[in-house]
């Protein structure tokens, strides 16, 4: 088991390093290219969504914590900004609050789809925290080079 | 340089190059508006993604903003040759059915 917590300000120039930050303390585990893939997609969504709808327009901390366990990497990503009114809502695909910045919607449904477990939690005016698994398959026996 | 254009006969080819995220897409959405309006004339787009290192939600945005201008001009769009990792979030999107992927 190996667990870090990693804080920074909510500046969309911290993305790269947010998810690069993750990628290189899941790489232990040796996760295969794909795995590793979805992983710093999942990151760079959470942080997007607090970055560009937690502070939207003010400065603001998120807090990253990583735990892993055997093969498993659990990921908490967390703000302190305006919170989700209606959660069911915002977890539909599509579905976005910016229909004028050529948003997707997708943020929520790539981190569902692409991390093994998802949960997120959220209180208006208080944050929001999205909370994720990845369950890294098996290492084959011998098959260092082909991952 | 995250972008480069390239008119071919009737077809504008945009090449991408970068990380596609919420940092860099205004620049990238300038530069790709600006290589679409000065090619207008063209019938069709394609954005060429072998040099998209990486590709968020922001990215599928990115595309259909780009989508919706090209369609003003009468333009079809296009995509080729995006990574595994694109490939994934694209194909979730559906995004595929408006741009297919040549």
């Amino acid at each position: 088991m190996n667990e870090m917590k990693l804080y920074i300000p909510a500046r969309s120039e911290n993305e790269v390093f947010a998810r690069n930050v993750v990628a290189a303390f899941a790489l232990p585990l040796n996760p295969t290219l794909s795995e590793l893939s979805d992983v710093k997609t999942a990151v760079s969504e959470a942080v997007t969504n607090c970055i560009v709808h937690g502070y939207r327009d003010r400065e603001g901390e998120i807090q990253i914590t990583c735990r892993t366990e055997g093969r498993r990497l659990h990921i908490e990503i967390s703000d302190s900004g305006r919170g989700i009114g209606d959660v069911e809502q915002a977890l539909q695909p599509f579905f976005t609050t910016l229909e004028d910045e050529e948003r997707s919607g997708m943020g929520f449904t790539i981190m569902q789809t692409f991390m093994d477990e998802f949960s997120v939690r959220s209180k208006p005016n208080e944050g929001t925290t999205v909370t994720m698994t990845k369950c890294f398959a098996p290492e084959a026996d011998g098959d260092a080079d082909a991952r | 340089m995250r972008m480069q254009g390239d008119r071919r006969g009737d077809n504008l080819y945009i090449y991408l190059f970068g990380e596609l995220d919420e940092h860099n897409v205004s620049e990238m959405r300038e530069q790709a508006d600006r290589l679409i309006d000065e090619n207008a004339s063209s019938t069709r787009a394609v954005f060429d993604l072998a040099g998209v290192k990486f590709m968020d939600s922001t990215g599928i945005g990115f595309l259909i903003g780009r989508y919706k201008r090209l369609k003003r001009y009468g333009m079809a769009m296009y995509l080729e040759n995006p990574d595994a990792g694109a490939d994934k979030v694209l194909s979730l999107s559906g995004i595929y059915t408006l741009m297919p992927k040549i």
